[in-house]
């Protein structure tokens, strides 16, 4: 089994509940769920037990990050690249950024 | 499985609007969403030419990219306004302050002049000191009928009779799903409109009306646009949390439902029976009210008085 180096980065507000940190560099399981690969919605839910300090309703909603948080995977809308669905590659950049704040 | 752009038909989709569902490139979404705006402009007439302009800069993610998108479309389709940055400071100590500091930079970034207004120099009264008298229930009133003044003021101050905020679709959708919630009907009939006129003909436009949160937040993203983006910490018991939390869970539902909520806001038409409040002044300060003392009087009243409210 091998593992996936994926670089995670925190806007918006969203890095409140991760210890105020914006960048961090983990390392997964390639299959958290086997004989399934790795998911995004194995990684949410990987970042709520291993990496979220506070108020997890803050962040995820049910199975999913909460409504108001956008999600960029290499640059990218998650909403085009599968959502929750989406099978993580190493190397991943996947950003998290909070549009619930004044403007 | 590369995704194409669903205008330009060549380069990688990145995002998908929640607008209209469409793939679109970086360099087509960056078109589309700098045209509808202007599109909004014209088409509602905002704007004169060599008009003066006070945009409202919070240092947040609205008022930075509309300040961004101002000076981008007043020089590509030569509107030939005056710009100008205005802030108001409520005194909110580890939030404001903060915020101040980015307007300064967008000041510098965007080359526009800036002038900043605070509550205590208007009114005597900051809100960490509003907060420390009367608690943390209603600060957002207090907050909102002051701010609505100061921008007014400040306004005058700069010798400009137009404001733009940027207040955008989600805003809009939230504030008419609260009308109908509390059943303010006044309310309700005005909180549609993209231009409406305050004390002493200052009027008030909104750019982003039909501009959808996510489209400000990503295009600030891939601009790599500075902005300040944290939580007023007295607001989390605020109404329009509840409002906001609502209209999110509708868009992940079905995304139009943002847009169809201003739509069917801006379709309501009152019964000619129903006695709405007129417009007057107030005796005390002159501004605009429906009432004999506007809200703001009233509000300062009690404070000074040591009365909640």
């Amino acid at each position: 089994m091998s593992s996936l180096k994926v670089k995670l980065s925190f806007s918006g507000g969203v890095e409140l509940l991760f210890d105020n940190i914006k960048q961090k560099s983990i390392e997964i399981s390639s299959s958290i769920n086997p004989p399934n690969p790795t998911t995004m919605k194995d990684l949410i839910l990987w970042m709520k037990d291993n990496l979220l300090k506070e108020r997890p309703e803050l962040f995820m909603s049910g199975d999913t990050v909460r409504p108001g948080i956008l999600v960029l995977i290499n640059d990218s809308d998650w909403e085009l690249e599968g959502e929750l669905e989406y099978e993580i590659e190493d190397g991943d950049d996947i950003v998290f950024i909070s549009t619930l704040h004044g403007g | 499985m590369v995704r194409l752009c669903v205008i330009c038909n060549k380069e990688r989709a990145i995002v998908k609007r929640p607008k209209t569902g469409q793939q679109v490139c970086k360099g087509c979404f960056y078109y589309v969403f700098e045209t509808e705006i202007h599109n909004t402009i014209i088409d509602s007439k905002l704007f004169k030419k060599d008009e003066k302009v006070a945009i409202a800069a919070s240092g947040g993610k609205d008022s930075t990219v509309l300040a961004h998108v101002m000076k981008l479309l007043n020089e590509r389709y030569q509107y030939g306004l005056e710009l100008f940055l205005l802030s108001i400071d409520e005194g909110i100590t580890g939030y404001r302050d903060d915020s101040l500091e980015t307007v300064k930079r967008n000041q510098q970034q965007y080359d526009l002049p800036l002038k900043i207004v605070s509550y205590s120099e208007l009114y005597g009264w900051s809100m960490d000191q509003i907060v420390k008298e009367v608690g943390l229930k209603n600060n957002c009133t207090f907050c909102g009928v002051f701010r609505r003044q100061a921008l007014d003021r400040g306004a005058v101050m700069l010798d400009v009779d137009h404001i733009i905020t940027g207040h955008n679709a989600d805003d809009i959708a939230e504030t008419v799903l609260m009308n109908i919630l509390r059943g303010d009907v006044g309310r309700l009939q005005r909180c549609t409109e993209i231009c409406t006129t305050g004390d002493g003909c200052i009027r008030r436009s909104k750019p982003f009306k039909y501009t959808y949160e996510k489209e400000i937040v990503m295009y600030a993203y891939f601009k790599k646009l500075d902005y300040f983006s944290t939580e007023c910490i007295y607001s989390p018991n605020s109404y329009r949390g509840h409002a906001r939390t609502f209209l999110k869970d509708l868009e992940a539902i079905r995304p139009s439902a943002i847009i169809d909520i201003i739509h069917s806001g801006e379709a309501f038409e009152i019964k000619k029976e129903v006695k709405l409040p007129t417009q007057g002044v107030c005796k005390r300060c002159g501004y605009m009210s429906s009432n004999e003392l506007c809200k703001a009087c009233v509000l300062l009243e009690g404070l000074n008085r040591g009365l909640p409210k």
